[in-house]
């Protein structure tokens, strides 16, 4: 069994489906945060089978939840201070993102006009489907 | 103030009251000749369309307005590299309604968060053409007294036909309707629309011949197979004769069938079925000019009393 320490403050996000870790790490921007973040991959899990977690010493404030509810809604976030979960927080499908993800189709004005945000929309909130503001175009939650 | 980006922008009621309007325009068009005097139409088109232009020039005309624009990108400053932003911005200076033809999806709506004018979609690649599906609206609702309770047929590029589409969408929204989608398999209506279709409860059939299903329309809408929308140029030339109405098609139509098509036509509908009182194509595109005078003096907030 491999330990990793407690942190003191920051957040543990929990149930992540195996082997989306580093897709959350580079989508929560966390290669930018000078702090300490620990990857753990295939998690052994009673729920899960599998799971992955990640662990990021920082100010909570710095978690941006709606990226993470649209990555993936079931994760537990469990914010962490003086060494204890204070609060487990609920994730929510965003009503909107914003240049977390880019819209592929070639047609779409997103691809050549200049500083337009890559904003996509919460079309159907049961098949979580969210489609281009511009283009209407679909995402492939597959392609995350 | 409002813009036009999807026909789905106006109610129900919004849009009886834009048709009443076109109706009335249609029967007293002296009434609304000085209507939009001093007014200006931008219209912005960044890819060629004489037919839509000229049918927004037309109406602005006919409204006692003026208009200005471009035909074309190469004739725009985005030939210099400008954004739809800063071209929008800048047009906001010179008129009070601006029409927008963009070969990306989207652009419209660009303009419109950035405009200080009204916008109207004039057509955005292969997304939205909303004022073609008013026209068609437009059409059907005057012919034939109604837009509900109709067994309609779309046929031929069901699958790249922004027209279909958004018609299909805008008439969902009315009670009793009826869709058959007649088109080779590669040009299959797209799932997300049958989806739509099957979650609002309305019947539709997917079939391939068009006239196996020709006694059963109130409406034929046909479409052409548009070169533009293809990558490969190959794929278009199988395609694009797949489906011809002619006179003889025509016979097993009811009396009272409609024939609706966007235009331009290419040789998907023989000219011999011009002359057949249920052609109504190009009555079709005079509808066009009365629903876009209707738009422009709804959006500029203009009231002739």
């Amino acid at each position: 069994m491999l330990n990793i320490g407690k942190i003191e403050e920051g957040f543990v996000l929990d149930h992540i489906q195996a082997g989306m870790a580093m897709s959350i790490y580079h989508h929560l921007m966390l290669d930018k945060l000078d702090c300490t973040v620990a990857i753990i991959k295939n998690a052994r899990s009673n729920k899960m089978d599998k799971k992955d977690i990640i662990k990021v010493e920082c100010d909570i404030s710095m978690l941006d939840l709606d990226v993470l509810g649209f990555i993936d809604h079931n994760i537990t976030v469990n914010v962490i201070k003086n060494g204890e979960i204070v609060e487990k927080k609920e994730l929510h499908l965003p009503r909107q993102i914003r240049n977390v993800i880019r819209c592929k189709n070639p047609r779409c004005i997103t691809s050549i006009e200049q500083g337009l945000p890559h904003i996509f929309v919460l079309a159907d909130k049961q098949k979580e489907v969210y489609r281009c503001k511009y283009c209407e175009e679909k995402f492939d939650k597959r392609t995350l | 103030m409002r813009h036009l980006m999807n026909p789905l922008d106006f109610t129900v009621e919004e849009l009886d009251s834009l048709f009443d309007l076109a109706n009335d325009i249609e029967h007293n068009m002296p009434r609304y000749a000085h209507a939009c005097a001093g007014k200006k139409l931008a219209t912005c088109f960044y890819e060629p369309s004489t037919r839509t232009r000229l049918s927004f020039e037309a109406a602005m005309l006919n409204l006692g307005g003026s208009v200005l624009g471009f035909a074309d990108a190469d004739s725009s400053s985005a030939a210099k590299g400008e954004s739809v932003a800063d071209t929008i911005r800048i047009i906001s200076c010179y008129a009070d309604i601006c029409a927008m033809r963009h070969p990306k999806e989207g652009a419209p709506l660009v303009a419109a968060e950035k405009s200080r004018i009204p916008v109207i979609n004039a057509g955005d690649g292969g997304h939205q053409h909303p004022t073609q599906t008013l026209t068609d609206m437009l059409t059907i609702r005057t012919l034939k007294g109604r837009l509900d309770h109709l067994t309609i047929g779309l046929c031929g590029d069901l699958k790249f036909g922004r027209t279909v589409h958004s018609l299909i969408n805008a008439l969902s929204r009315y009670e009793g309707m009826r869709f058959i989608f007649i088109s080779p398999d590669e040009l299959r209506i797209p799932d997300y629309i049958t989806e739509m279709l099957k979650e609002k409860g309305i019947p539709y059939e997917e079939v391939i011949r068009l006239e196996d299903k020709m006694p059963q329309l109130d409406i034929l809408y046909m479409t052409r197979v548009q070169k533009e929308r293809f990558f490969n140029e190959e794929d278009y030339i199988r395609l694009k004769d797949f489906y011809i109405l002619d006179k003889k098609k025509m016979k097993l139509a009811p009396a009272d069938m409609l024939v609706l098509h966007p235009l331009p036509r290419v040789n998907e509908i023989s000219v011999d079925v011009d002359d057949d009182p249920r052609a109504v194509y190009f009555q079709q595109a005079q509808y066009g000019v009365y629903v876009r005078m209707a738009l422009i003096l709804t959006l500029l907030n203009i009231h002739v009393g």
